[in-house]
């Protein structure tokens, strides 16, 4: 529990300092901050993945069925992807939004009660870290596009209206951030999908049916339905570009009422207490 | 030891006199030569430009160089003094520092900022060291005014934003399309503004070119020009969705492009952006267009509000230099006052030590009865003296490495003890070949 709990601290404390370095690149427009923070956050992740090592062989099973450590699984997976797309794109300044909210979701993973949970042994089955690590990254990824959705509002709005603030110059190109939208959305649409699949598979052996209507399920259709419909306009009718942004950010309106809110506000299956041993 | 210079700039002399004063690049030889000739002057660099004409001089008599090296630069151009003085500026000491430091980061620039004047002034320099004009002061001190600009370059943004009306445009469409290779560059009319645009534009990695203008054979020729198609005015239009840029500058009276077309071609190309630039005055591209998603319309008034708004950009980040200039300055200050304290008291302490030398000889030599012991005690005597008068100005001399007027103590000690210059016959350590 010791070091668990000091990693935690330490690589929510890397965060911190990632996300000051990003901001500070970004309003005081200079790449060397953003530079020293990507090794910095190289860092943070790999502390972070340790951290999921110890817990997994603490609690003996894969460590994430408590509110805790869902909030902390999808920090990390936002980083980890964010890394790979700086890695590919160049995307710092994607850094001043990604890292901060890996911040803010470590922080209230910290707020959250850290209990180790005993999975109820009917859950118990390798398709639930698969299911997991498919919804997460999937998720994340889909964070991501909602990211570069904004900053394409923001660089469009400017181009559009002839006023340059002091972001412009920061901002990638149009070009790029609708690319790394439609990257993000070809991403996380197949994890997605998969994580669906999965789960259904999964609720298959632990329960004998694919499907039951849970609302989180009932919302996961709907928020997948919404990306599909948007990678389908993407693919076939030409959106793109602002058409492109504001749909990826009001899906990810949809998938963060999918993550959070039907966990917290809703009844059924997936809620945090459902998972423990009653 | 002091950095003299003289010199005039676009900021106090017209170009009428500007270009009598400029020193052909083909023969900078004989202007360094006998500019080194001045009597007061120990090192040697011009820089001339069509901006600027500046003469860099390493003097121990500042006051006489100015006027040397003024009188130098009516003389050499076959001037009278007269018509040059009111342009001429000079500087000396730490203000000379500035001054250098200052033009090399182009913050003394007609165009705060443009990067051709580091370039010229290294250019300055290779012919300085070419013809063996520059020596340990001047070459320590034009390196650090490269790099000084070079920092300046990195730390601030002074020089990340176009200002000039095409550069601008190019810029805009970097923003919009990431990397202009590949794309394809429409220019509707024949313009002088267009065609300078369309300039910039395959100079920054444009591939395709295509001109359209109501006389064809116009359009034919300025096509020839840049390895691009001519279109003919009456289905340019057809051609639209294969472009992503145009720039427009017909005297049409009339829109040449209404949004409805535009529209249209929108669909065409699937909704991929199009950076649409309208030099022309009336304008031939109708302003509606702008409203479409994937149509980003500029018009001459909107680029020169980009340009005004980077300048002003400029002038901010010109601002953070200064303070980088002062930084370098003091820097800078801090060598040159160090550079000849240490020579100075090693040529003092040698001279004593002479003279005690010499008059110890002549004393013991008519002494000849003393013992050892008693001839040691006087020669110790002897180096007590010396060290005791030596004592309190080596701690002054030594205190003038921490700035203040460290040259006027040196120049005094030297004339008093009659030392000699330790920098004239300094080799040249860091001297750059050609």
């Amino acid at each position: 529990m010791g070091t668990m709990s000091l990693l935690f601290s330490i690589t929510t404390l890397i965060y911190l300092i990632t996300s000051i370095l990003y901001l500070a690149a970004m309003v005081s427009q200079r790449q060397q901050a953003s530079r020293v923070g990507r090794w910095v956050l190289l860092v943070g992740v790999v502390l972070h993945a340790t951290c999921f090592a110890v817990r997994h062989s603490t609690a003996g099973g894969t460590p994430v069925t408590s509110l805790h450590e869902s909030l902390s699984f999808f920090a990390w997976c936002l980083i980890l992807l964010f890394l790979l797309l700086d890695l590919r794109f160049r995307l710092s300044v994607m850094g001043a939004f990604a890292v901060p909210l890996a911040f803010l979701l470590m922080v209230a993973s910290g707020l959250s009660p850290d209990v180790v949970v005993q999975l109820n042994p009917v859950l118990k089955s390798w398709l639930f870290p698969v299911h997991i690590t498919f919804a997460f990254l999937g998720n994340a990824a889909f964070a991501l596009s909602f990211g570069a959705g904004v900053m394409y509002l923001i660089q469009n709005r400017m181009l559009k209206s002839k006023r340059f603030t002091g972001i412009y110059q920061l901002l990638p190109s149009l070009d790029v951030l609708d690319k790394v939208n439609y990257t993000c959305l070809s991403i996380g649409f197949p994890l997605m999908t998969l994580g669906i699949i999965s789960g259904a598979f999964w609720a298959n052996t632990a329960w004998g049916t694919y499907w039951r209507w849970d609302p989180k399920e009932t919302w996961a259709l709907i928020t997948w339905f919404l990306y599909a419909a948007l990678l389908h306009g993407r693919l076939t009718i030409g959106w793109r570009g602002r058409k492109a942004a504001i749909f990826s950010i009001i899906a990810f309106m949809f998938l963060l009422f999918t993550f959070l809110g039907v966990n917290l506000l809703l009844d059924g299956y997936h809620t945090f207490e459902a998972f423990a041993v009653l | 030891m002091n950095i003299v210079i003289v010199g005039l700039s676009h900021k106090t002399a017209p170009v009428e006199i500007r270009e009598i004063v400029a020193f052909p690049a083909t023969s900078m030889e004989a202007p360094l030569q006998q500019m080194l000739e001045l009597p007061s002057v120990s090192e040697a660099v011009i820089v001339s430009t069509c901006n600027r004409v500046e003469l860099y001089a390493i003097s121990r008599q500042p006051d006489a160089a100015v006027i040397e090296m003024k009188q130098f630069m009516a003389d050499f151009h076959d001037l009278k003094l007269e018509t040059l003085q009111d342009h001429l500026y000079d500087f000396e000491g730490t203000a000379a520092i500035q001054h250098v430091l200052r033009v090399a980061a182009s913050l003394d620039s007609m165009m705060v900022g443009e990067p051709q004047i580091l370039g010229q002034i290294k250019t300055a320099y290779g012919y300085a060291c070419e013809y063996k004009t520059v020596g340990l002061i001047l070459n320590r001190f034009l390196h650090k005014a490269f790099s000084v600009a070079k920092r300046v370059r990195t730390e601030t943004a002074i020089a990340n934003n176009a200002v000039s009306v095409s550069f601008a445009a190019v810029e805009l469409a970097r923003k919009i399309f990431d990397s202009l290779e590949n794309k394809t560059v429409m220019l509707i009319g024949a313009g002088e503004m267009c065609e300078l645009a369309a300039k910039h534009f395959v100079n920054n990695g444009i591939s395709k070119v295509l001109v359209t203008n109501r006389t064809f054979s116009r359009a034919e020729k300025l096509a020839e020009e840049f390895d691009g198609v001519a279109v003919s005015f009456d289905n340019f239009r057809e051609q639209l969705h294969r472009v992503d840029i145009v720039l427009s500058s017909t005297g049409a009276p009339d829109y040449v492009l209404n949004a409805k077309k535009l529209k249209e071609v929108c669909k065409e190309r699937r909704y991929k952006p199009m950076f649409l630039i309208d030099i022309a005055v009336p304008r031939d591209i109708d302003p509606a267009a702008n409203k479409l998603d994937s149509i980003y319309l500029y018009d001459v008034d909107d680029l020169q509000g980009v340009v005004q708004a980077n300048l002003k950009e400029r002038q901010k980040e010109a601002a953070k230099a200064e303070i980088i200039i002062k930084e370098e300055v003091n820097q800078f200050q801090n060598w040159l006052s160090t550079l000849e304290v240490k020579p100075t008291i090693v040529a003092l302490r040698q001279q004593l030590e002479q003279i005690r030398q010499a008059e110890l000889d002549k004393t013991l030599s008519s002494l000849n009865k003393l013992n050892d012991k008693e001839r040691k005690s006087i020669e110790s005597m002897t180096c007590a003296i010396v060290n005791k008068i030596l004592h309190h100005p080596t701690h002054i001399l030594k205190q003038t490495n921490n700035g203040g007027d460290g040259n006027l103590y040196l120049d005094t000690v030297r004339t008093l003890f009659d030392l000699s210059d330790p920098l004239d016959r300094e080799p040249n350590p860091d001297k750059v070949d050609k």
